[in-house]
């Protein structure tokens, strides 16, 4: 402890840590190291990723041109003759995020504003752990769910066009836009349950019914937090591996149609990456090119969500 | 005395607002359909396809090219030695991570700000990014470990890390910066107060992060895919270098199987793998909601 | 706007006959039309009764004001006036509440229509996130008056001594405003519905002195075309600006239940310097609150 001069006497009284505070303070400076250490570890998986990406992904490069790419429609890496034309797969998670954000921003903004603004705390306490369900349930079931059940009970039997297979992009799509929903209604809601009691209060003091509240008020002014909430379902979206692999089929196809099979990038890398490439050839550097596009996509689509709920915080809190 | 004619106050909204308020309504309770719609259709769905094989059959089999004799023991406890490894590397290490960002670095530093964000960026990648991680560095490459357990939860450990570091720092931030100071005030370092003051406080939030993290770990099917889970493996592991499958990674395989018999295996392992993370995140949400009055 | 067409209606004559206010216990502008008749009004959240029994007469064109101590009720009253309590789940609310002789709180009436009649203006001035031109047409807007909206903010903003410092920049957000500009926007929000009535929830509070004394001279200006209910913490204020003025206090019951009661209701001269009541005299000369 502080050694303390005696009460009226002379001596000036010691602040300098004596042997036991040393050790105290000993003992702090190497846990702050050591869990520092941990932080900072968190960088480097950061870094590792890059890395892990892009050495490969310059090798593919050097191998397969960049014309052949950007320029090819087909894209058949892991076949002899091999082609290397990235379009159907971007094409189809392009119909992947597009299909499953037509699922998840209206209903999963819906079911925000039902539990922000409609919802008793005795539903909301039911509803919520019931969306967290679905939001936990694991992707291989979802796609279990996507195959045998939503393709051919919905899709197959209510799709106008053409004739609907066993694989489908369409159902691979709903079932990953449902996935999602909850991540939206989670976002969104907390965008506008943080909007300030005194906006709604003003609004119904001037006449307005619930639902003008809630569309006109509330809705804008949590905007930032809902744009957030969008940008990350897509993210997501693009991301999704297991439930388009199972769902979707594993042909590329540049298509029209979203009923079709087809393959996105996600699901790509899971389809190579299960037939046993072996290390350093072509079909194996392209898991790591289409890795690194699609690292790059989400990376880019995260930073923008994550500013735009900063923004948001700024205002209200 | 009123000199004004009594106001007529039942009228206030039009029918057009009226008919606009009871459409938004529908919409709202159509958005609330298709989400627990969805939920209901698809467990009622696995559970009339898997209900003919969920016997202990189904755990004391292993996985076999015959239906009538597979089961998916191999995948149960790989599983469990996957995931378990994975909370033994994860947690301690996301829960020092958060303790280090919420207690000890000063927030303005470039540096800080830097893993804060970086860990927000982490906890959005696609997972199975995480899976080419792993198929580049850690089955092969550098550490050159294979397909086996440890890979597994190396890549898994990397899945969840952010989560576990996000969730406990939420349980840290939690706790009243009334309790630091006061242990500050009577000269404590802070290690010290947050070894013994904050720690305990914020155990409840912690715990159920870390069990939600694991069983995150325990869903998860497409980082694996890269690293050899798809293998047939018919046997438990027997160490942390041995071969493995999980369960996600079972079902994907009867998934697959051309044979119809399979299905109900893969919907049958479906429910058991469905119960497992009902039981683990009903645990982690008890313990928050018993603990979280306290504070 | 104009003010509603007031059409009398078919079938229902019973409710409409316009009730005399009994009270005689105001004396001085008799002749002045009620607009507010409450008689035995009390509102309970739940089993909380938060405020019990208050008669009050409120008058049209004329300022009137509650005082008293804090939880004594008096913003639990003010709300009664524009149904604002139906927005808090468990409240109820018994007793007489007549508007120009209509019981506010009968079964046929729409809270959405008396929102749109009696405004309120709230303690921390609450604008919303858009332009001052969209924050003052809200109110029409949503009650889908058709005219030129133009006009109508310019009139409600002059009204409200806001349009000269604002008149530039009515495209600006209106969070962009000063504290008291906001106030006055959230005033000119208000009356832009054309109500008759405007409720102000202590509205001084949360302003500077030199924005408190603008929006009092604003009060006596707009007393001229609206009745005014002030809720106020300052007994001074209330005394500057108000004609009447009711004092409520706050009954302390042995479970610690704290339940508001009106102790004297009286034209503002009277209470302040001759209040009948001795606990009214003792707040005023600061003994207690």
């Amino acid at each position: 402890m502080v050694s303390t001069s005696s009460v009226g006497g002379v001596a000036p009284v010691g602040l300098r840590a004596t042997g036991a505070t040393r050790r105290r303070l000993l003992v702090q400076r190497l846990v702050r190291a050591l869990f520092g250490m941990a932080a900072a570890l968190t960088v480097g998986i950061t870094v590792l990723i890059v890395v892990s990406l892009v050495l490969p992904a310059i090798q593919f490069f050097q191998e397969v041109s960049l014309g052949e790419f950007f320029g090819s429609t087909t894209w058949a890496p892991l076949f002899k003759p091999a082609r290397f034309g990235v379009w159907p797969i971007v094409a189809g998670t392009v119909w992947v995020m597009v299909i499953s954000l037509l699922v998840s921003i209206p209903f999963g903004l819906g079911v925000a504003v039902y539990l922000s603004e409609y919802a008793n705390r005795r539903v909301r306490a039911i509803i919520k752990p019931i969306l967290e369900i679905l939001a936990g349930i694991p992707t291989v079931v979802l796609g279990f769910f996507a195959l045998f059940f939503v393709t051919p009970e919905l899709v197959a039997r209510f799709w106008p066009v053409g004739n609907v297979s066993t694989f489908s992009g369409l159902s691979a799509g709903i079932v990953v836009g449902v996935m999602i929903i909850p991540t939206v209604a989670s976002l969104a809601e907390d965008a506008m349950t943080s909007v300030p009691r005194g906006l709604r209060e003003g609004g119904y003091a001037l006449g307005a019914t619930r639902r003008e509240v809630a569309t006109s008020i509330v809705f804008p002014a949590a905007l930032s937090g809902i744009v957030a909430a969008i940008v990350l379902a897509g993210s997501r979206a693009i991301g999704e591996t297991t439930i388009v692999l199972i769902a979707a089929g594993s042909k590329p196809s540049l298509t029209w149609n979203p009923a079709e099979q087809m393959q996105s990038m996600a699901s790509f890398i899971g389809f190579a990456g299960i037939g046993d490439q072996s290390t350093g050839s072509t079909g194996y550097l392209t898991i790591f090119a289409v890795g690194l596009f699609l690292f790059a996509i989400t990376l880019v689509l995260n930073v923008i969500s994550i500013r735009a709920v900063r923004r948001f915080r700024q205002v209200y809190e | 005395m009123n000199d004004v004619v009594p106001p007529d106050l039942r009228t206030g909204v039009s029918f057009r607002r009226r008919v606009v308020s009871a459409v938004f309504r529908v919409f709202l309770w159509i958005s609330l359909g298709v989400a627990l719609g969805t939920l209901a259709a698809l467990l009622i769905d696995i559970g009339t396809e898997g209900w003919s094989r969920l016997n202990w059959d189904l755990i004391k089999n292993m996985p076999s090219a015959r239906p009538r004799r597979a089961g998916i023991q191999s995948a149960i406890l790989g599983s469990l030695w996957v995931v378990g490894t994975t909370a033994l590397i994860s947690l301690p290490l996301g829960i020092a991570a958060a303790i280090y960002l919420e207690e000890f670095a000063a927030r303005d530093r470039w540096y800080n700000r830097l893993i804060e964000l970086n860990i927000q960026n982490l906890a959005s990648v696609p997972s199975v990014v995480y899976g080419i991680l792993g198929l580049a560095f850690i089955a092969r490459g550098p550490l050159d470990l294979g397909f086996t357990v440890i890979t597994a939860a190396l890549i898994l450990t990397l899945v969840v890390l952010p989560t576990v570091v996000i969730a406990s720092r939420e349980a840290l931030r939690a706790v009243p910066s009334s309790l630091r100071q006061g242990s500050l005030a009577l000269g404590a370092t802070e290690w010290q107060t947050v070894y013994r003051q904050v720690l305990p406080a914020a155990v409840p939030g912690i715990a159920t992060g870390s069990i939600l993290s694991t069983s995150r770990a325990l869903g998860e099917s497409a980082p694996l895919l890269l690293t050899g889970a798809l293998t047939f493996v018919t046997f438990n592991p027997e160490g942390f270098t041995s071969p493995y499958t999980v369960l996600p990674l079972q079902i994907f395989r009867y998934i697959s199987e051309a044979r119809t018999e399979f299905r109900p295996l893969a919907a049958a392992a479906s429910v058991v793998l469905l119960v497992v993370l009902l039981l683990m995140n009903s645990a982690a949400i008890g313990i928050r909601n018993r603990f979280e009055k306290k504070l | 706007m104009e003010t509603t067409v007031e059409v009398q209606k078919t079938g229902r004559s019973a409710d409409l006959r316009p009730t005399t206010s009994a009270r005689a216990d105001t004396t001085g502008s008799e002749a002045t039309p009620v607009v507010f008749d409450l008689g035995g009004l009390s509102v309970s959240y739940g089993s909380f009764l938060a405020v019990k029994e208050v008669d009050v007469a409120v008058r049209r064109h004329e300022i009137t004001a509650f005082i008293g101590p804090s939880g004594c009720g008096k913003s639990t009253v003010l709300r009664c006036f524009n149904r604002m309590n139906d927005l808090i789940p468990g409240a109820a609310v018994s007793g007489r509440l007549l508007y120009h002789g209509v019981d506010l709180y009968g079964p046929d009436v729409d809270p959405v229509e008396v929102r749109r009649r009696i405004g309120m203006v709230f303690q921390k001035p609450n604008p919303f996130p858009k332009s001052i031109f969209e924050n003052v047409a809200f109110g029409p807007r949503v009650a889908g008056w058709k005219g030129n909206y133009k006009d109508l903010v310019e009139e409600s903003l002059t009204r409200a001594a806001l349009w000269s410092e604002v008149k530039d920049k009515l495209d600006e957000s209106a969070l962009a405003l000063s504290g008291g500009q906001q106030q006055r926007l959230c005033i000119a929000r208000a009356i832009a519905t054309s109500p008759d009535v405007v409720l102000m929830d202590e509205p001084c509070s949360a302003l500077d002195p030199i924005a408190t004394l603008r929006i009092e001279e604003l009060m006596l200006e707009l007393k001229k075309d609206y009745s005014i209910i002030i809720v106020t913490h300052n007994m001074q204020q209330a005394a500057r600006v108000s004609d009447r003025t009711a004092f409520f206090s706050v009954d302390v019951t042995d479970g610690g239940q704290r339940t508001g009661r009106l102790v004297e209701f009286d034209t503002t001269d009277r209470l302040f310097t001759s209040p009948s009541n001795p606990e009214t005299e003792r707040y005023i000369t600061g003994r207690f609150g």
